[in-house]
């Protein structure tokens, strides 16, 4: 009995000085949290960094939501903070309360497609038609010239990017309507809007590539990368990386990458808009 | 005399350790209602209770927000007894089937596959239903979509029948030999023992397994986040897209700022859930407290 006990203290120390030792490794790590949107392009660039340009240094990468990224900066949680939304006046507040000093790097542009289902008979809606079938005013696609058949509409739920991004650009200080189906991933909406007749719902650009839906034009401007970049496209928005103070040290070389022509070229590789 | 001292000492750690062991689930569950209560709570220093219960709009991000949860209770309601309306037939004749038709080779084979039915992770149910099953029940019903409170209980109910049937089969099984053998004694055909005297005698651990199936559905969040489209708005058929409670704190909380309104009102659903789970052991202590008082008479 005695001697099972011994082993049980030997491995729990073993164990709790493995951890010890991980830990205080902490000089080399850069840790990343945030938007899934700018998920793929942290993974991406963190992996190229490790292997290509400084093989000693550990970058973590986690997903979250914009809001957990700008967070975990106010709250000295992470070194680098990914948001697919501006920073707000309050959280600004929050972080200057706490000593932080909010800096924002923009790293890649970023456009929201409006989709539908196969099924449906458009190529074009105005902005105003877009507003009125999120706010509730348009139920049928009779009304903005398709067929006589209801609406179906798809949101992202509240705690995406993408939503914030679309609330804000597209119903300004409108609400969405309340019967809106609320899925928790561009992945989700793909499969949701492809599976659904008549329904209607937005998705990142990078997420364009399902056979069974396809992308409307807005006000006849077509959503694709050379018109978000003349800022034609009007649902387009920046991807942004937000860190405490000026970036310094190995922070710095890992958001100099990311700016670089290499990095740029990665952001392009994961279906974003290089600056 | 050392030995015997060794021993002693081996006995007293013992005793700590399981005593600690048990002793800690007290102290969690008393630390969880605590801490999802006083974060609840404070929701309603700057929000009506009264509007929170019965409020028809749920708009955390907007300003003002609304936080009225009515259309998200109303979801989880229905969503909780579809499935078991659903459920609670297939599993109790599953579990009539077993206990007392089957025989033994045909039993060696349903016992297993119906536990690997219950070992299946919720999320597989999900991608099941949002893959596969959600655009069969559209195409086949002609629906607006697939992804609505229909679809979703079927799926919950698939996942509670082990659940239920395996609870019950128990009770079943626990019913003594001679009422049934007496039963036979008095001309009594299988049909009637079983619905006459097997099952009422197993009323007790029927309802106990009903009722944690309910428990079951209403707190599950993965497959409805995935399959019951989301709509926070009151049903008015059950192929409507419905929220439940679960899946608005799975999706919300992620995003949501620690300490500002919306922080507290997802933990005040997480309240309401967890009184209305409360409520259902209460009912399931009370239910066996009840039958228990009347065998003994």
């Amino acid at each position: 009995m005695i001697k099972q006990l011994k082993k049980i203290f030997i491995y729990s120390g073993a164990f709790s000085l493995l951890f010890l030792s991980v830990s205080c490794e902490k000089g080399k790590n850069i840790s990343i949290t945030g938007s899934t949107t700018v998920l793929p392009i942290a993974q991406s660039c963190a992996e190229y960094y490790m292997y290509n340009i400084d093989k000693k240094a550990k970058i973590t990468v986690s997903g979250g939501g914009s809001g957990v990224g700008i967070a975990a900066i106010i709250d000295g949680k992470a070194d680098i903070g990914s948001s697919s939304r501006k920073i707000k006046e309050e959280e600004i507040n929050n972080a200057k309360n706490k000593g932080v000093n909010v800096n924002e790097i923009i790293i890649a542009l970023d456009g929201i497609a409006v989709i539908v289902n196969n099924g449906v008979n458009l190529t074009n809606l105005t902005m105003e038609e877009l507003k009125g079938i999120y706010n509730g005013s348009v139920n049928n696609w009779k009304q903005v010239g398709g067929e006589d058949k209801q609406i179906i509409v798809v949101s992202r739920d509240t705690s995406s990017g993408t939503y914030g991004s679309f609330i804000e650009m597209v119903l300004h200080k409108d609400k969405l309507r309340s019967d809106a189906m609320m899925v928790s991933s561009n992945q989700a909406m793909a499969t949701t809007v492809s599976q659904t007749p008549f329904s209607i719902g937005y998705i990142g650009l990078g997420f364009l590539n399902s056979s069974k839906i396809k992308a409307l034009k807005i006000n006849e401007v077509e959503a694709s990368e050379s018109n978000i970049k003349n800022n034609t496209y009007p649902i387009s928005r920046t991807l942004q990386m937000y860190i405490n103070g000026n970036p310094q040290g190995d922070i710095k070389k890992f958001l100099d990458f990311i700016l670089s022509k290499k990095g740029q070229e990665l952001i392009e590789e994961s279906g974003y808009i290089k600056l | 005399m050392k030995k015997h001292s060794v021993k002693k000492t081996n006995d007293t750690v013992f005793y700590i350790i399981i005593t600690l062991a048990s002793v800690s689930s007290v102290f969690i569950l008393f630390g969880i209602i605590l801490s999802i209560f006083s974060q609840g709570l404070k929701l309603f220093n700057s929000y009506n209770f009264l509007d929170f219960i019965t409020g028809l709009n749920w708009y955390p991000v907007y300003d003002p927000p609304d936080f009225g949860i009515l259309p998200i209770i109303a979801g989880s309601l229905l969503i909780t007894s579809l499935t078991i309306i659903i459920a609670v037939p297939f599993s109790i004749a599953t579990a009539v089937y077993i206990s007392e038709i089957a025989k033994p080779h045909e039993k060696e084979i349903l016992k297993p596959v119906i536990e690997v039915l219950a070992s299946i992770p919720s999320v597989i149910y999900g991608l099941f239903g949002m893959a596969v099953f959600a655009p069969f029940i559209q195409k086949l019903l002609n629906l607006k979509t697939g992804f609505n409170a229909f679809t979703a209980s079927i799926i919950l109910g698939i996942m509670i029948i082990p659940i239920i049937s395996s609870i019950s089969e128990d009770a079943i099984n626990a019913v003594p030999m001679n009422l049934r053998e007496a039963s036979y004694a008095l001309g009594a055909t299988k049909w009637e023992t079983i619905f006459k005297v097997v099952l009422p005698a197993a009323k007790s651990g029927i309802i106990t397994s009903v009722i944690l199936g309910i428990g079951r559905a209403i707190g599950e969040t993965m497959v409805v986040l995935m399959v019951a489209g989301n709509s926070a708005v009151i049903p008015k058929t059950i192929f409507d897209s419905v929220r439940p409670m679960t899946s608005t704190l799975a999706s919300e909380m992620g995003e949501t700022p620690v300490g500002s309104t919306h922080y507290y009102a997802l933990f005040a659903i997480a309240a309401v859930l967890f009184v209305i789970t409360l409520i259902l052991n209460f009912i399931i202590g009370l239910i066996r407290g009840s039958l228990k008082t009347r065998h003994n008479n």
